[in-house]
Order: C-alpha cells, then structure tokens, then sequence
C-alpha cells in the first residue's frame, strides 16, 4: 500500500483495462484474477498513474501488458528486484508484483526471500497453479509429489514447495490466500493493499491446458464450506458452517479439528484468529489440506517499518548537514599544491 | 601515470637518476599494502610523480610466511613523468624468505636489497622452500644485500611501550617506513599525523608506532656510512601547477559517477554486490549519501543491476558495478536494458578469468564479453578508463551516452586501475558541460508514442507517476512507435535494425594519436591500464628516432569514426593487450588491417621493456 496514492477522482473497472488483447488459454484462472484486480483497484481508490504492475516471466507475468497503469514485464524470477530498485527510487509508487510458482519459488526463490526479508513496501501475487504453463507443462517448484509431465513422465520425486510458508519463513509481516475465482479474492487484495509492506498472496489458479481442476477439491464450490477455512480477524475459526473448528492441542502442541456442537465454539476451544499472532501463523501455513480444511483469507499481518522508509531515513540522516559540494569532495583526503617552480608543501 | 606535459622530444628517462623502484614485500599480514600506501602519500607530499601497483594475494589470511601468502607493493616515483609501477625495482624491501624469493628474480642487477634477517629461520626457509638460506650462501651475489634484524630492533624500540610481542612486531612495517623515509629524504611529519589520528584512541600504540617509525629512520642516518645503504634525494616533478591528490582508480570511477550524475542532474541508484575488485566501488559510493545517492547491496549480481534498473525506470540513474563473473550473470539483465532502452552504466573491474580465475590480479580479457557477450543482437556502447584520473572522465562520458542515448554503457576498468594511485589534477567542475535530462511529461503533438524515437534515435523517457503517460515496457519485442508487444516479422527486422543504428550512431571523439605521427611505419594501439607501458616504449623508441605512434582507444564501441582510416595510414599496426588478442579481432573485424596481437595474461602488467621488444620486432 502507499500514503501518498489517494486522489481526488473515482476510477471504474474500465479505467484500469488496457486496449491489448488478452492472450491466456480460454478458460485460464489468470482472466478471473484479473477482473478481480481490476475490480478491486477503484475500491482501493489508488490512481493508475501511480500504480507500477511488474512482472518475470511466465503466463501470470503478462498481467502487467492489461493494467492501464505503469507496468514492466521484466525477466524470468526478477521481479523483486527491479520492484527494489524502482521504490527505492520512488517509495511514492504503488508497486504489485505479478509472479507464478515457477517464476517466484524457482528461478526467483531467492529475490522473494530477500524482498520479503527486507520488507520492502509492496503486493506479491503469486500465481500458484503448481506447473509451468508458458514452457508447456513441464512440473513446478510446488507440484505435488508424482506429478506426471513431460519432464517427469515416471512422476515427479522431490517434494513441493510452500509458498506460505516459504513467506512466512523469510519474515514476511503478511501472508494471505485467495483463489482465482473466488468472490472473496478482492478482500483479499485489498487487506494486501491496506497493509504497510511486503504483502504476499498466495492465489491458487487453475491452469486448465497442464494441471486442470488440481484445486478442485477445496476449490469447487459444492461442499466448499466443509472444505474452505476463511480467516477473520477477531473471529473464531470456524467452517462447514459453524459445524467444525480450529483449535490448539495444548499437549502436542499443534492444530487439531473439533466439532462444535450447538454453536458454542468456545466450549469446543475454537481459536480466535488474531492476524498478528505469529506463532498461529506458522501452524495455519503448515495446516495440511485433508486432515484440515484449507486456510483461507489473511493468515498474518503484522507491520514493521518498510525498508524503503528506512533506506530514505538513514540517507536523509547521513546527508543532514551537508553540502553536497562535489568540488570539495573532490579535493579531500591529502592534498598538495603545485606553483611555478615546484611543489608548496 | 603522467601528469606533466609530454615531451615529444624528452629523451630516454634514466631511471636510477630521476626515478626509483622500490617494492616492499612481506607477508599478508606484514601490512605491506599499508607501507605502500604511506609511502605513496609521501612522495606526492614531495612532489614526485608516481604509480603504483599493489600486487596481493586472493587469500585474506594466507598462512604465516608461505609463498602465496606474499603481499607486494611497488612505486614508482620521481622528477620526471612517471607512466607505469616500473619494469624492475630498484629496491626490494623483503620482510622474510617467501618475499624474497617471489619478488627478488624481478629486481634490476645490482638494485639493492633489504632484508629482515630475523625472519629468515629455519622454519620461514622452510616454508619459502630454500634448502639454504639465501642471506648467506651467496646465492644474491648480483645484488646488494643489507640484512638487518628489522623484528628485533623494531621490539627494541617499542620496548618502552609495554607492548605484547604480537604487538610489537606489528610495528615493523612502521620501522621498515621510517628507513624508506630515510632513503628518500623524506619528511616524517605526515606520517606521524596520520599515526596519532589513526590510533586517536590508543595511543600506546600511536607512540610505538611513532617510535618504530623514528627508529628507522635514525637507524638509516647512523648505518649510512657502513654498508651499501644510501640516501637518495629525488627531485620533485615538473608538473603543471594547480591542485593535486592522490586518486585510486575505484575513487576515480565513484567520483566520476556523482559528477555525472549531478551533470546530468538525476540521482544515482548503485546496486551492488561484493566483488573482487569491483568492490570498493561499492565502498566509496555508499558515504556519499548527500549527492543524492542511493546504494544497495543486492542478494546477488543479478538482483544488482536488475535494481539499477527499477532504479532508472523510475527516474534515477541507475549504475551497477562488477567484475568478470559478476557481469556474465548480468548479462540477461543487459539484453532487457537494451530491449526497454533505459539508461544504466555497468562497470566492470576486469581481473584475470576464466571461471573465478585470478581475482586479486590484472587482465583485460572481458572486451568480447563487453562487445559481444548478450543473447541476441544487443548493442551496447563499451568505454574503457586507461588509469585512476581517465576513470573519472570515463565514468562521466558514460553516464552522457547512457542517458542521452537512452541505453546501458558498460565502462571497463582492470583490477590494476582499480587498485593503484596516481596524482591526480583535481579538475574545475565548471568547465564541464552539463547535459540535463529532460524527462516527458506530457503528451506531445502528434500523440505519445513510448517507443518514438528523437534525433539521435533515443526514446523518450518517462517516469511511472506522470499522468497521462501510462504505458507497459518488457523484454518482448517491442512494435516501432508503440511499443506493443510485435512478434511480426518486418516489425523485429524494424526493431533489431534501429537499436543497432542508435548505438552506431553514438557521437564519439575522434581518435587521437598519443605520440607521434598520424601514419608512418608502427602504429602500437592499445586501451586501457596498458596506457603507461605503452606510452614509455613508444617514447623511448621515438627517441631512437624511431617511427612509431602510440594511439589509445577509449571508446571500444562505437569505435571512433576516423579509426579506420587512421590504423590504414600505418603500415604496420600492433595491439599489445592482457588477452590473447581481443582488441585485436575487432579491429580486424571492423576494418580489414592486419593488426597482430602482442599478449600477456600472467596477471601482470605489461614492462616497458615488453613493449619496446615488441616493437623492435615489429619495426625490424
């Protein structure tokens, strides 16, 4: 999110389309998640003149090309980087980082960890449809272990990767999840927005071509309610219908489900969600789909000052005081004069 | 290198009348690079000319007295123009048996040497792997041979003090500086101002110093008349008059960096990450924070200037900093500074490669990589800093052509520019013109186009935040005038064909020659640090009335536009250069002479001598 970015106009969901044609398969989870962006940015009341979308490479790194906003599609897993260079330049722009599983946990895993780590002020969507779709269907960084593609045809061995709980480990200050085609993603994107730092949002989306439907089973919405955990802040966490909820084993210390009879969740030892309870947060992005419901919503949010703040901060600090006065400088250290007939010591 | 007028008709330098080698030598941990320095600072303090060539190891603590654990420093200095470190030295200062033996076979018959005896013991023999000891099997016989018990009298002296033994021998390169001072007839007065203001809150450790410092000097006044040690007095330089100081070249590029970008009134990004030699560039840029500049030290090489470039996509000046290894990873990252045409320079510190290679030493074998070495045809303008002061202009031009141009400029430098101080003119900022950038802001007539182009085939540049100039920019091809995404065939000939005509179309300097005539007999053209070596052997060559020129080439690419005509006016063309021949193949390449290749890739610096040799047989 950004200070400086309210104006005085309203924009509509048109003003943020571009004039290009949108090129992702028919079908694709990438048209769901840019209507919702679109949708969502007039909420946010940003102005599109300073609004930056960059992107790597990869099908969620065209997004930027459909944003009526400044945008650059730069190189494969990089995108944190020049998102680093840009708000450093500029802290007054509102920068969205667009990168995908592969994009951003493989060949970029270490500029997200480093973005994350820094907490520069910023929205990461990833895109998480567990394969590379641009590349034609070869296994991704988080693809489930047996995965059949091209370049795994007996399956795939190793194990996938987190993106939650890779944010969280890095020291992310606010981890959120979303899916392509839910009603709730612009909530979503608007709790990353509101929040000061690197906000990042793990949207699952279906690539309908390589890995169709493969989040069908939380995703779908008949029995979604037994299926999905949608996280409140100050809520109990409560799903399929109030029926079942999340609490603490006190003794194994990790989460269980329990069945809340008669609304009393309080008796069943329902968790209430506090966002900024850090420890809850590395138990909800290690909560296995399965056994638990999936975890939905803002799991974390808990800002600290951003490193872009603190880079301007300490530059103004060094700089108080002087004069930027490039031909003293250039006369500092030890120096001699030379006169007519030999040096002047 | 030279700051004196050159002389067309100065006549061979006799270099044991006006100008002096001297080499201290030692262990990493003798601090030799400290002496060196000190030493440096007081022969600019009389007026001497100098260069300098810090010769180290990679290893930060290399074991105690082994082989490749020697640190070397060498200068030259004295009364007349001074282009390169020398060839031979004069004087070898060796503070144990592996300094000697690594540094002695360079040092001229009958130079003087001087050695600490009381490290040459059994085991530092040892681990120098002498089966005798050197000192006293007359093994040095061409030279002069001076042992003293450098430790020792070095403990005597600090005695007073109460130091630990450790301590106290830390002091003996403050002893061995005294004597140097001694030799040279020169002032200690700086040195112990320098002393009491580096040790301001130990000084014990000031006044042992200071005492060590004092000891080798008296030592050198009472021994003069025993044995080979003698004073030498050499007379100051005839330089122009003006302001001087001494300048590194890592200073020369991050003061040319500020100067250029106040020139072209933008802020500089630096995004860096830690390298062997390019390192320092990193150092003196990030406590410059009131000209506006931001450093960065990214997770990685590719972070670095992927950074400087968010950075100049959002108005700044973006610049990275790197050496071999570190621009080979930033090669991508080019390729999409030149696809989105935005202005970046890229310095690289050139050491020895391939792969890791020679980190600490010398090399000029990055210019295919910095010509040639992107995916794609992705012309970038290429200039090249021949020392420390050249750095700064260089530094500057490049930031000129990467905003005027709308392009990434790589400036290379080697490990030896990086780390070797010269005199330096501090020159008058007001007589260079600034060139302002002026970004759009508004919608001109005739409608924006982001990929519209001025007459010199720039794009206009705008920043994220203006309103009405909303656009996207990336790594696909790019329509004309749009800047679409195009994949259509004629569109990417269109394309591919102006990036390259916009950096061919660069105006640069014609060439100039340095020395000598505009056509003739040999013409020896170099770039970069060889500039010094060169120099001095046409020189001397000239003043055996033979015909050679010296021309020097500062931009690498686009190359001058006079330059084929030029070389085409000789009949002989040599290009002596730290590869195996790369200036050589473009030139070759660009112009049909026959240009033949004079290398050297030891991961050290071209001698005069060298190139003279070279010449003789050119010439014969």
């Amino acid at each position: 999110m950004n200070e400086m970015t309210t104006i005085g106009r309203t924009t509509t969901l048109k003003d943020w389309e571009t004039d290009q044609e949108v090129r992702w398969c028919p079908g694709c989870g990438d048209y769901a998640i840019l209507k919702a962006v679109q949708r969502t940015m007039p909420e946010i009341g940003t102005a599109p003149e300073n609004t930056v979308f960059i992107s790597g490479i990869g099908c969620s790194s065209r997004f930027p090309y459909y944003m009526e906003t400044y945008g650059f599609h730069t190189i494969h897993g990089r995108a944190p980087a020049f998102a680093t260079g840009l708000k450093l330049a500029n802290p007054n722009l509102d920068v969205w980082i667009v990168t995908g599983d592969g994009d951003g946990l493989s060949i970029g895993g270490n500029h997200t960890m480093h973005l994350i780590r820094r907490n520069l002020d910023c929205q990461i969507m990833l895109f998480n449809n567990e394969i590379y779709g641009l590349t034609k269907g070869q296994y991704s960084p988080t693809s489930r272990v047996g995965t059949t593609s091209p370049s795994t045809p007996y399956g795939s061995i190793d194990r996938p990767a987190q993106p939650a709980a890779f944010a969280l480990g890095a020291g992310a200050r606010f981890v959120a999840r979303g899916f392509d085609v839910s009603k709730k993603l612009p909530e979503v994107l608007k709790a990353a927005h509101a929040h000061k730092g690197a906000a990042f949002i793990e949207i699952f989306q279906n690539c309908i071509v390589y890995n169709k439907d493969v989040f069908e089973d939380f995703a779908a919405p008949k029995g979604a309610e037994d299926r999905q955990l949608w996280l409140e802040n100050g809520e109990p966490m409560l799903y399929a219908k109030g029926t079942k909820g999340i609490a603490l084993d006190a003794e194994a210390l990790h989460l269980k489900t329990v069945d809340v009879v008669d609304g009393d969740w309080q008796a069943a030892g329902v968790i209430v969600h506090d966002v900024t309870n850090r420890s809850v947060a590395h138990m909800l992005v290690e909560m296995r789909f399965g056994e638990f419901p999936m975890a939905l919503g803002v799991l974390y949010d808990d800002p600290r000052p951003t490193f872009e703040a603190d880079v301007w901060r300490q530059n103004a600090a060094a700089a108080e005081g002087k004069t930027a006065d490039l031909q003293s400088l250039l006369k500092k250290g030890q120096t001699w004069t030379v006169v007519e007939g030999g040096p002047d010591l | 290198m030279a700051t004196a007028v050159v002389d067309e008709a100065d006549k061979r330098q006799s270099p044991l009348s006006d100008a002096v080698v001297v080499r201290f030598a030692g262990d990493s941990g003798d601090g030799m690079q400290l002496t060196g320095g000190q030493f440096t600072l007081s022969s600019a303090l009389a007026g001497n000319d100098f260069a300098t060539f810090p010769d180290f190891p990679a290893e930060i603590r290399a074991p105690q007295g082994t082989l490749f654990g020697v640190s070397a420093f060498q200068i030259n200095f004295g009364s007349s123009a001074i282009d390169t470190a020398g060839d031979a030295p004069d004087v070898l200062v060796a503070m144990n048996p592996a300094a000697l033996k690594t540094n002695v076979p360079q040092l001229k018959p009958g130079g003087l040497i001087i050695a600490d005896e009381g490290e040459f013991n059994d085991r530092n023999l040892a681990k120098a792997k002498y089966d005798a000891n050197p000192l006293d099997d007359g093994s040095l016989a061409k030279w002069q041979l001076l042992k003293l018990n450098i430790s020792q009298l070095t403990m005597d002296a600090v005695k007073p003090f109460g130091l630990g033994n450790k301590e106290a021998l830390r002091c003996k390169n403050m002893w061995t500086l005294g004597l140097a001072l001694w030799m040279f007839d020169r002032d200690r007065q700086p040195l112990v101002d320098w002393l009491n203001g580096k040790f301001a809150k130990a000084p014990d450790l000031a006044a042992a110093n200071i005492a060590a410092l004092n000891a080798g000097h008296a030592y050198g006044e009472t021994a003069e008349l025993a044995g080979p040690l003698k004073q030498h007095h050499v007379d100051p330089a005839p330089v122009a008059p003006g302001l001087y100081r001494t300048l590194t070249g890592a200073e020369g590029i991050a003061l040319g960096l500020v100067a250029g970008a106040q020139l072209a009134k933008l802020p500089m990004f630096f995004g860096g990450y830690p390298i062997t030699p390019a390192s320092a560039i990193l150092h003196h840029l990030s406590r410059l924070k009131e000209y506006d500049v931001t450093t960065f030290q990214a997770e990685d090489e590719i972070a670095a200037i992927c950074s400087a470039i968010g950075a100049s996509y959002g108005g700044a000046l973006g610049v990275t900093s790197s050496s071999g290894p570190g621009i080979a990873l930033k090669g991508e990252a080019m390729g999409l500074a030149i696809m989105t045409e935005l202005p970046l320079v890229i310095v690289n510190s050139q050491r020895g490669g391939p792969s890791t290679g020679l980190p600490t030493k010398t090399e000029q074998s990055d210019l295919y990589q910095a010509v040639y070495g992107r995916n794609g045809d992705a012309p970038m303008p290429v200039i090249s800093a021949r020392s420390p002061g050249d750095a700064f202009d260089c530094a500057i031009e490049a930031v000129r052509i990467a905003v005027q141009y709308m392009t990434p400029v790589m400036l290379l430098t080697d490990g030896y520019i990086a780390n070797a101080a010269e005199p330096w003119a501090v020159p008058d900022l007001t007589t260079y013109e600034a060139f302002p950038v002026e970004f759009l802001t508004e919608v001109p007539d005739g409608g924006f186009k982001p990929y519209g182009r001025d007459d010199k085939l720039a794009r206009p540049w705008v920043k994220p935040g203006t309103p009405g100039l909303l656009h996207r920019i990336g790594g696909i091809e790019k329509e004309v005038d749009t800047g679409h995404i195009n994949y259509a065939p004629g569109n990417h000939q269109a394309m591919t064909d102006i990036r390259k005509d916009k950096i061919d179309g660069i105006k640069v300097p014609d060439q100039i020659v340095e020395l000598g005539a505009e056509g003739g007999k040999l013409a020896v053209v170099g770039w970069g640090s060889t500039f010094g070596p060169i120099h001095q052997a046409v020189r001397r060559k000239r003043a055996e009335s033979q015909d050679v020129s010296h021309v020097h080439i500062r931009h690498i690419w686009p190359l001058p536009a006079n330059l084929g005509e030029l070389l085409k006016s000789f009949d002989k063309v040599i290009v002596p250069e730290m590869n195996t021949g790369q200036l050589k193949t473009v030139l070759r390449d660009q112009y049909l002479v026959d240009a033949k290749p004079v290398n050297k890739v030891s991961g050290q610096p071209f001698t005069i001598a060298e190139i003279e040799a070279a010449i003789e047989e050119a010439l014969k």
